[in-house]
């Protein structure tokens, strides 16, 4: 295949090709960095929360007189929910749930003297110490979220202490946690400090998410605390067989109602943990939606550039395809011809486009924090417009190669 | 003329109607993109309170101690005022009106036999909330200051509210309760809740809320009922309670109807916290108070989430690259009828004018767009309304916005058209008609 021909055609279109090449630069650009995006979103909807999310559903009630019997009243509402057929277990907790956006974190440090260091500078990333969520839930919670105690025991019954005012004197902290804390030190057995008092780790569990997501290092800072609800609201998890969740729901609700009438089950509080995800998630749900409708809306215009100039091309040169095929030129040449002088201007854009598509990054990690653009995405991305323009190209070039020769013998 | 421009023009974009509807597909595409977005953006940086926003004003002080750091994802604390302070300004009377405010939410018992109980947010305030914010009144009317000082169990419902609790006939004279307390109906107010509630706190979901009733702030602070948002304490005593000179969560808005009487307050302000730090109550510099108008203060709380401004930039991307594919195929189209145009030159069409009846092509082309254009941005705007997130009811194009998306295609197609017009125009005629 000779170039020299085409580059000498091309010099006659100097402007129109140069706006093409310009408009495949800018659509790589965007392209990359947007398909990054998606990319980085569905890492973030797709986080692991650590529990049998697929098995679980939630349900709230609060209470609408202030002198009930919180206890009893969670006691015979966690009976009337384990009677429901389906129900494998049940638990109750305040309120904080993985995802749940409802959360209490407390500063956390290793030892005591780490938490003189962290009171002094009024702060606890400098002094080693942490700031997990807790969790804290009625027995049984560890199982029925699907949590595994991986070192150490799971709580006994009289680790617990009733509401949120009495510190327990025992925790399960998340690996992340105990790795956070104790730096590969045996965290088992050790005595943390949450504000002046001292919690000893019983048991080390696998990840846990917090309700409210941070920064991924810290995700995943999380403990149980054998602490029972003591409020009139709360929040009851039940576990069950995936598609039993829905009826679950509906009948856990009548059967609190049963219980106690005088309670308000809100229906927007009533969820299976796949809706309590999609929730959580639904902005950045909505957001890659529109990157990819984007990111195909832009690749479609640039196809359809590709293809209305070439097909304009084809027909201004009709008589010289015909005089090039009537002086041996066979039907495969013509084909190559415009297909090759396609990846010439392409390729001109994606060298300009990838360099853009560096410098867009470096512009949206400044404004929006967003990672840095890995290598590989450039080639991917210079390879995705190659085959573009190939593809657009080839109807307008099959076109040129069905020109017959006679085409050069009439006039234009 | 021009009409035998337009004439040139449509046969001409017959003559290729492939490349024609491609054109147009690309500017309606991109324009509509760009103004589904614009639009969003435009709701939600609206004027909640057109003609009056420019009188509206927020006080801000900081009252936090020296050591104090703020929290990088917390809250901040001085967005709000403590109950002292609010209560010196409102005393102080410096503005033409004045009023402190915060959000609670209450349960609402029905009289009726059989009704469900149900929560429901609303406001507690001060007399002058109404008059500052010109609420209209259906029914009755707000309260007193007297009503504020004596703590009475006064309410003022919103119009949805009444009609669930007491039918069409307003409820003014009724007994409601709220919680654990009654309290007697003295207005209904008619349909009305600005978009964003700009007076609430700034934690909350602003583009969705609405205020279903409203209760004197004595009676909120006497009863201590519970209260929505940013509620921050600081200090080493743990001293929270709502009366606290160390908690802040209070909304505070002043009516200043002059530039002068605007600066005063906020010399005022200085005033107010010089001498509080003299009495060792502030610690920081008196500078530090703020006095924001009212649209200051909604760029300054930022409600915009950051993925509407990358959707807004995306889209204007997208919008670019179709600019630049449709110069492309204007400056082929045209360029392929150098002949034509050459033909006209030498009949003796100056440049201006050849410039003239391309432009007039292009503008054909940007006026079709920009009705294709306006027909998705529809669609889109349709789409956002699905979406579950809190702004999203109020994507509506208006009137200017209707006639912008039209602007921008036919600015868009002409600027497009500008390049290859002028490209064409450069052609020697002679050499052309010399091929011819």
């Amino acid at each position: 295949m000779q170039l020299r021909p085409i580059l000498a055609s091309l010099r006659h279109h100097k402007l129109t090709a140069t706006l093409l090449a310009l408009q495949v630069a800018f659509t790589c650009a965007i392209v990359c960095n947007v398909v990054f995006m998606v990319v980085n979103r569905i890492e973030r909807i797709t986080v692991p929360t650590g529990i049998a999310e697929q098995e679980l559903s939630v349900i709230h009630s609060a209470g609408i007189e202030k002198d009930e019997n919180a206890q009893a009243q969670h006691a015979a509402d966690l009976a009337a929910l384990r009677a429901i057929p389906g129900v494998r277990s049940v638990a109750a907790v305040s309120y904080a749930l993985p995802l749940g956006q409802s959360e209490s974190s407390y500063g956390t440090c290793p030892d005591k003297q780490a938490m003189d260091r962290a009171m002094q500078i009024m702060s606890t990333a400098g002094a080693g110490c942490s700031q997990p969520s807790v969790f804290d839930g009625t027995p049984g919670l560890a199982a029925t979220l699907g949590l595994h105690v991986v070192e150490g025991r799971d709580f006994r019954s009289d680790d617990y202490v009733v509401g949120y005012k009495n510190r327990p004197a025992v925790a399960i902290i998340s690996r992340t946690l105990a790795q956070h804390l104790y730096h590969g030190r045996q965290a088992l057995g050790q005595s943390m400090y949450v504000g002046d008092k001292s919690i000893r780790v019983v048991g080390i569990m696998d990840d846990l998410l917090r309700p409210n997501l941070r920064k991924p290092g810290v995700d995943y800072d999380s403990m149980l605390w054998p602490q029972l609800p003591d409020d009139s609201g709360v929040t009851y998890v039940m576990r069950s067989a995936p598609q039993d969740r829905q009826r679950v729901l509906e009948a856990a609700a009548a059967a609190l109602v049963k219980v106690n009438p005088n309670r308000i089950v809100n229906p927007e509080r009533m969820r299976t943990y796949t809706q309590i995800r999609a929730k959580y998630f639904q902005r950045d749900t909505t957001m890659i939606g529109l990157l990819v409708a984007s990111v195909l809306g832009l690749l479609f215009v640039t196809a359809l550039g590709i293809t209305g100039l070439a097909n304009f091309w084809v027909q201004q040169r009709r008589r010289t395809i015909g005089i090039r095929r009537a002086i041996g030129a066979t039907r495969n040449d013509i084909l190559r011809y415009f297909q090759a002088e396609n990846f010439l201007v392409a390729s001109a854009g994606i060298v300009l486009g990838l360099l853009l598509a560096s410098a867009l990054n470096l512009v949206l990690m400044r404004l929006y924090e967003l990672p840095r653009l890995p290598a590989y995405y450039l080639p991917a991305g210079a390879l995705v417009l190659w085959l573009l323009g190939q593809l657009a190209v080839l109807g307008p070039a099959r076109r040129a190669a069905a020109v017959p020769p006679v085409v050069a013998t009439r006039s234009a | 003329m021009f009409g035998y421009y337009l004439d040139l023009a449509w046969r001409s974009l017959r003559r290729t109607p492939m490349l024609t509807v491609l054109m147009m597909v690309a500017i309606g595409l991109g324009i509509g993109a760009s103004m589904t977005m614009l639009t969003v953006l435009h709701v939600m940086t609206d004027d909640p309170m057109p003609g009056r926003s420019a009188q509206l004003f927020t006080p801000h002080l900081d009252p936090l101690p020296l050591d104090y750091k703020l929290d990088g994802d917390g809250p901040d604390p001085t967005a709000n005022l403590t109950l002292p302070d609010a209560m010196a300004l409102l005393k102080a009377r410096r503005a033409t009106r004045q009023a402190a405010m915060a959000g609670g939410s209450l349960l609402v018992r029905p009289a009726q036999v059989g009704a469900q109980p149900f929560n429901i947010d609303g406001r507690y305030a001060t007399a002058d909330f109404f008059s500052l914010f010109d609420v209209p009144f259906e029914h009755g009317q707000g309260w007193s200051g007297a009503d504020d000082e004596a703590r009475a169990h006064v309410v003022v419902l919103s119009d949805a509210l009444a009609r669930k609790l007491f039918g069409s006939k307003g409820g003014v004279g009724e007994t409601v309760r709220l919680g654990d307390n009654d309290y007697r109906v003295v207005g209904v107010i008619a349909d009305w809740a600005p978009k964003p509630l700009f007076y609430a706190d700034s934690t909350g979901s602003q583009y969705s809320d609405d205020d279903q009733f409203f209760l004197p702030l004595s009676v909120a602070v006497d009863r201590d009922l519970p209260v929505n948002g940013n509620n921050s304490g600081w200090g080493r005593e743990n001293a929270t309670g709502k009366t606290s000179f160390n908690m802040s969560w209070l909304q505070f808005w002043v009516q200043l109807d002059t530039p002068a009487q605007a600066a005063a307050y906020r010399q005022f302000l200085v005033d107010y916290s010089a001498q509080q730090k003299s009495l060792g109550r502030f610690q920081r510099p008196p500078t530090d108070a703020k006095l924001y108008s009212l649209m200051g203060w909604l760029a300054h709380e930022n409600l915009v989430p950051n993925d509407i401004r990358l959707q807004l930039w995306l889209a204007l991307g997208f919008l670019f690259v179709c600019m630049v594919n449709i110069v492309a195929l204007l400056l082929a189209k045209f360029l392929r009828r150098s002949g034509e145009i050459s033909v006209r030159r030498a009949l003796g069409a100056r440049r201006r004018d050849i410039f003239q009846q391309l432009g007039i092509e292009s503008a054909v082309i940007g006026v079709a767009g920009g009705l294709l254009g306006l027909g998705i941005a529809q669609l889109g705007l349709w789409s956002v309304r699905q979406r579950p997130d809190d702004y999203a009811k109020l994507a509506q194009m208006d009137v200017s916005m209707l006639l912008g998306t039209l602007a921008l295609a036919i600015v868009a197609s002409v600027l497009a058209g500008l390049l290859p017009a002028w490209r064409v125009c450069r052609v020697a005629p002679a050499l052309q008609l010399k091929t011819l």
